[in-house]
């Protein structure tokens, strides 16, 4: 169906401000807009769209939580029950050398950014799902189920190319295309502004970078996958608030990344890795690395005789300062994650992305305060940010990452403790990281093939039965939102140059090679995809393009 | 001690369904009593009178009864169960007993149990709950026991061997509520997914949609149900209403045959519920085997056609 | 009974009468169906903390069979009900949103069971004077497939239960059932319980502006000592455990060893 066809039967609605993702950042906005406009007594519009069928459906991270943002944004944040319900009680970092043995970093070696006292070990879905409760309190209309699927632009006039508003998805499209019985057309949200809060490469967000250029003077981003999971355990193997954080094995070679182990609530862990996906073996696979770490003694006496509850994973933006692209452009603001607020020497993202959410409220409501406020770009947002101790934290930590990826774990380790504990972030050096993630995988032929371990169903598990316990379903009759610009480079590029590594890459084994009488076909299984995007991302050919499916699709995640 | 059992039939003929429901009494122990209701079901009634177990037959034999309707069978099994003080209500689990057995349990202000699949004791049974996924251990605090039987769960008592006085019923209830107006048979020489007795799925190894015609061979002599697995599906071999599984038919016929499929968790799902499960599969590790009783580790190529020729 | 064969005018008349029948949908909040359920630790009942819940699907089914004769012209109004804590109302205003007018919210401390509900819905029923009940087939929580047939008798109203078509025919709902082996269809005298099965119709999607519309349409608050009824328990539940997982059973050499065992052992050929 055309866009024209489309356009024309669309109905619009007109709000001040659009939010396109309730996250951490866009619940965080649209609540200090509605407090704004209580205190100044003003009629405020405010819609949050949000793809998954309820707030936190979709939300998935470690989470040790700093509730520095939260804070300012509910002083009293506890008397009104926000669910951060465990304090970080004790904190150990290990360096695993092999799949048995590990070393306790003394914490005074560990960079400062990795201390966690007064943080708080959650569950950022559930911390979502209160944010959305007060925000309805306050009057922002939340609208779960309904995903944002194109930006729209001002067309005519003065503004011209600035951001109008967004689409939401077409309901009710077959496999083939063609509407079927329950067919309903996407609605046309217009605003002021727009915020863009998708999270990790949200895919209105990657347009937007491309469209103003909002990347041209900041380094490539840089990206990690995690991959996490939910365990109840034995209560008496249970120490609320332990945090526990380390690298090394399995990863090998230049794969880096790092590993979590938090105690939460109610006798359960949290068990996760992060890969970084600059990693160049394709035949790597971060989903086969987090289930073999699991089998370390340092998790397994943790985990053994327990139960796994859920399974996620989510792509991690995590380039920081250096790779943050501009966050304005005319009639809207990237956000949160969706630009690269997180903060990887803390490996967190969600006061980051809060304090930007803060942040773009109050200039985005003054702003509206003047005229002619709609589809104006707000610069007063960069000057604002700049002041913050947003901007400050991501400066002081703008080397952390790059250190990592030139140095290795260890140097670069060293230089990150030299850097944030004894110079407070402030060398006077930047080290910069311009080589794209998916351009840095080298052929298969040249690079040692991995031989993972089968899993033992009791710690490690297959990618099927651990995309089972997402919750994830999708309408089945719709067209795939996995789309091949080139349908053909599977199979005659990717597959004889890096054996297809999106085999490996994808952790809900959304795509398949199978091997049929004809030849090797390239089968995309979109029906398990859980919404990580790490394909959009680490795709060497760069020719998966990651859209949303129908509203609602993607994982259910509980407690995550 | 008492069970008032329902008995399912067509007016000519009684149904096996009724024989689980006698097994399921008789794990309750006590008297058995089957009522045949309905019209010119005399015929019912004498086998009915044969069931091993059944200690009588109450015959309610009216045109008011001659469609089961609940708004006319329901007075009559209720006024039943409290003048004759039967302690249980027993019926099968079938649509006839979903329909009927409710409003039964309405009309004498208990609460009923639907399903169940075992009995703990005289007023604890358990029950399956979120599709299965959970089974639940139930109390009934009522006097009488309003109880529906799942078929598959309790092994049907035998068909012959018993000697039942017959004795009819003459009350007659007829509401005027409802009327039958026609029905349909399911026409198709294949059952429905949910509905069938057996059901054959093939799985990717079916290689694609053509090679689905030695399965409907199979399919055609055991009068089962043709299903997939969602890889099959997936690859487009055969159409979404095919698909067993997690996101497609939930199944649990006596006998599922799974021929090509691997097992992953999302098919298990759909069918592990099923009494008796064959994998066919040339992967001896593919986990379909963890699950089926009877595996045959094969090319399906050969087997399925060599399975069809020995039916 | 009108026919196909009567004049323009007739139809006319027959809508008409038609015209003044309300409809009552009931809906109940559940576990959504796409959340795996997982038994507590202690086994005293399910984990419902942080989960996902939603309209129970085949309410939902019903809500739209209600929608659609009011949009064509049978219903005047639907009237959705509910039973549970005040948190059912979000399921309510879903019904809303789909195109019920009003929504009356029982409100109870837990979901009551099958025969409360029905005595609590017999009342709204005496209330209301609806010339259709609606009802899902059963939850897909607890599975009873009880309530919409405790309704019908409460009431001594007629019941078409498993419905796969609705058809309003003068003063006569036809109502053809899904049955093991088939469909049939029944004539109820109006008012009527219906009990939707999934293949009734396939629920629309709710638009933005109807979720926003439906937060302003009208939602009564009541409880059960309001309709005068007292909840008594019928039952106890005791426990709640995982199925047993399944074992894997023999491997067989052959197809004629399969065969033989599924004759003689199994007894299922």
């Amino acid at each position: 169906m055309s866009e024209a066809v489309n356009a024309a039967e669309r109905e619009s609605m007109e709000f001040d401000v659009v939010i396109v993702g309730a996250g951490p950042a866009g619940l965080s906005a649209a609540i200090r807009l509605m407090q704004q406009a209580q205190d100044a007594e003003r009629e405020l519009s405010v819609c949050v769209v949000e793809k998954g069928s309820e707030v936190g459906a979709h939300i998935l991270s470690g989470a040790v939580i700093e509730p520095r943002a939260l804070a300012e944004l509910f002083p009293d944040w506890a008397e009104r029950g926000a669910p951060l319900n465990t304090a970080v009680t004790a904190d150990e970092m290990y360096l695993l050398q092999n799949a048995t043995s590990a070393r306790r970093i003394p914490n005074a070696l560990v960079p400062k950014t990795m201390h966690n006292e007064g943080n708080y070990v959650a569950s950022l879905g559930n911390l979502c799902r209160w944010l959305a409760e007060q925000a309805e309190a306050l009057g922002v209309e939340i609208f779960p189920g309904f995903a944002a699927s194109e930006v729209l632009y001002h067309t005519d006039g003065e503004l011209k190319g600035a951001v109008k508003g967004i689409a939401t998805g077409d309901m009710g499209i077959g496999h083939d295309g063609q509407p079927k019985d329950s067919y309903m057309p996407g609605m046309e949200l217009h605003a002021k502004v727009t915020l863009f809060t998708e999270g990790c490469r949200g895919h209105l967000g990657k347009q937007l970078i491309e469209r103003f250029a909002l990347d041209k003077d900041a380094d490539p981003q840089h990206y990690g996958i995690g991959i996490k999971e939910l365990w109840d355990i034995d209560p008496a193997k249970h120490q609320p608030g332990l945090v526990v954080h380390g690298s090394g094995w399995p990863l090998q070679g230049d794969a880096s990344g790092g590993f979590f182990l938090y105690h939460a609530e109610n006798s359960q862990v949290v068990v996760g890795l992060i890969v970084d996906l600059n990693y160049s073996n394709p035949w790597l696979s971060p989903f086969d690395e987090f289930q073999r770490l699991k089998h370390h003694p340092l998790f397994a006496q943790t985990l053994d005789g327990g139960k796994r509850v859920s399974y996620g994973a989510r792509a991690i933006t995590k380039g920081g300062f250096n790779s943050l692209p501009k966050m304005t452009m005319p009639g809207a603001l990237l956000l949160g994650c969706d630009a690269g607020t997180l903060n990887f020497s803390k490996i967190k993202g969600t006061h980051t992305a809060m304090k930007s959410g803060l942040i773009a409220a109050e200039s985005v409501f003054e702003a509206l305060g003047k005229n002619d406020s709609a589809g104006q770009e707000i610069a007063a947002f960069t000057d604002a940010f700049k002041a913050s101790w947003l901007y400050d934290e991501l400066y002081r930590s703008r080397n952390f990452g790059p250190a990592m990826h030139k140095f290795g774990v260890l140097l670069g380790g060293a230089f990150n403790f030299v850097d944030q504990n004894l110079c407070g972030g402030k060398l006077p050096i930047t080290l910069h990281d311009t080589k794209p993630d998916y351009a840095q995988l080298k052929p298969a032929a040249q690079s040692p093939k991995i031989d993972y371990p089968k899993p033992d169903g009791k710690l490690s598990f297959d990618k099927l039965s651990s995309v089972f316990l997402s919750n994830t379903n999708h309408e089945e009759d719709q067209p795939s939102h996995l789309q091949l610009t080139d349908a053909s480079i599977p199979i005659a590029v990717n597959l004889p140059t890096w054996a297809e590594p999106a085999q490996r890459f994808c952790p809900a084994g959304v795509y398949e090679i199978v091997e049929e009488a004809s030849g090797p076909r390239f089968q995309i299984n979109a029906q398990n995809c859980v919404h990580c995007k790490t394909c959009d991302i680490k795709d060497p050919s760069q020719n998966i393009t990651w859209v949303t499916p129908e509203g609602g699709g993607g994982p259910t995640y509980p407690n995550m | 001690m008492a069970t008032l059992i329902i008995a399912e039939h067509d007016n000519s003929i009684l149904k096996p369904a009724t024989l689980n429901t006698v097994a399921a009494a008789a794990a309750i122990g006590g008297d058995a009593v089957l009522l045949v209701a309905g019209e010119g079901c005399q015929a019912v009634a004498g086998q009915a009178a044969q069931v091993a177990g059944v200690n009588k037959v109450l015959l309610a034999d009216n045109a008011a009864y001659g469609h089961q309707l609940a708004e006319n069978v329901a007075p009559l099994v209720a006024e039943l169960a409290k003048s004759a003080g039967f302690e249980y209500v027993l019926a099968p689990a079938t649509t006839t007993g979903k329909n009927l057995l409710p409003r039964v349990a309405a009309l004498l202000d208990v609460g009923q149990l639907s399903d169940i699949v075992s009995v703990e004791s005289a007023d604890t049974f358990k029950r399956p709950i979120y599709a299965g996924n959970a089974i639940a251990t139930v109390k009934s605090l009522d006097a009488i026991k309003v109880i529906t039987v799942r078929g598959t769960a309790f092994d049907p008592v035998a068909a012959e061997g018993g000697s039942a006085s017959i004795e009819a019923v003459t009350a007659v209830h007829d509401a005027g509520l409802s009327r039958f107006v026609g029905e349909e048979v399911a026409k198709s020489d294949r059952p429905e997914l949910t509905a069938a007795r057996v059901i054959i799925s093939g799985g990717r190894g079916m290689g694609n949609g053509e090679n689905f015609a030695l399965l409907e061979k199979v399919a055609d002599k055991l009068g089962a149900a043709v299903g997939a697995s969602r890889a099959a599906v997936d690859a487009g071999f055969v159409p979404n209403d095919m698909q067993v599984g997690q996101t497609g038919k939930i199944v649990a016929p006596e006998l599922y045959i799974a021929v090509g499929i691997s097992g992953a968790i999302q098919h298990l799902a759909g069918m592990k519920d099923s009494k008796v499960i064959v994998a066919i599969n040339k992967d001896e590790e593919a986990p379909i085997f963890q699950v089926a009783d009877y595996g045959l580790v094969a090319d399906l190529f050969d087997a399925v056609p060599e399975l069809e020729a020995s039916l | 009974m009108l026919t196909m064969q009567a004049a323009p005018v007739g139809l006319d008349i027959n809508a008409k009468r038609q015209n003044s029948m309300k409809v009552l949908v009931t809906v109940k909040r559940v576990l959504d169906y796409n959340v795996k359920v997982r038994v507590k630790a202690d086994r005293s009942d399910v984990d419902l903390a942080n989960v996902k819940m939603a309209l129970n699907p085949f309410c939902e089914i019903a809500v739209e069979e209600a929608v659609r004769l009011k949009e064509a012209g049978v219903a005047t109004e639907v009237v959705v009900v509910s039973i549970g804590p005040k948190a059912v109302q979000e399921q309510i205003r879903t019904a809303l949103a789909l195109g019920a007018d009003r929504g009356i919210h029982i409100e109870t401390e837990n979901s009551p069971e099958s025969l409360s509900v029905a005595k609590l819905l017999a009342k709204v029923v005496a209330d209301e004077q609806p010339g259709l009940v609606i009802l899902g087939k059963q939850a897909i929580d607890s599975d009873n497939n009880q309530t919409g047939q405790m309704l019908a008798a409460l009431t001594g109203l007629s019941q078409g239960t498993f419905a796969s078509e609705v058809k309003i025919e003068g003063d006569e709902a036809l109502v053809t059932r899904e049955v093991d082996g088939g469909l049939q269809t029944l004539g109820l005298k109006l008012p009527a319980i219906v009990t939707t099965d999934l293949r009734l119709n396939e629920p629309r999607y709710a638009s933005l502006p109807n979720i926003m519309k439906a937060k302003k349409k009208p939602l009564d608050v009541k409880t059960p000592a309001d309709l005068g009824v007292e909840l008594r328990a019928h039952t106890e539940l005791l426990s709640v455990e995982p199925p047993a997982e399944r074992k894997g059973g023999i491997k067989v050499g052959s197809v004629a060893e399969l065969v033989e065992k599924l004759k003689n052992e199994a007894k299922v050929i």
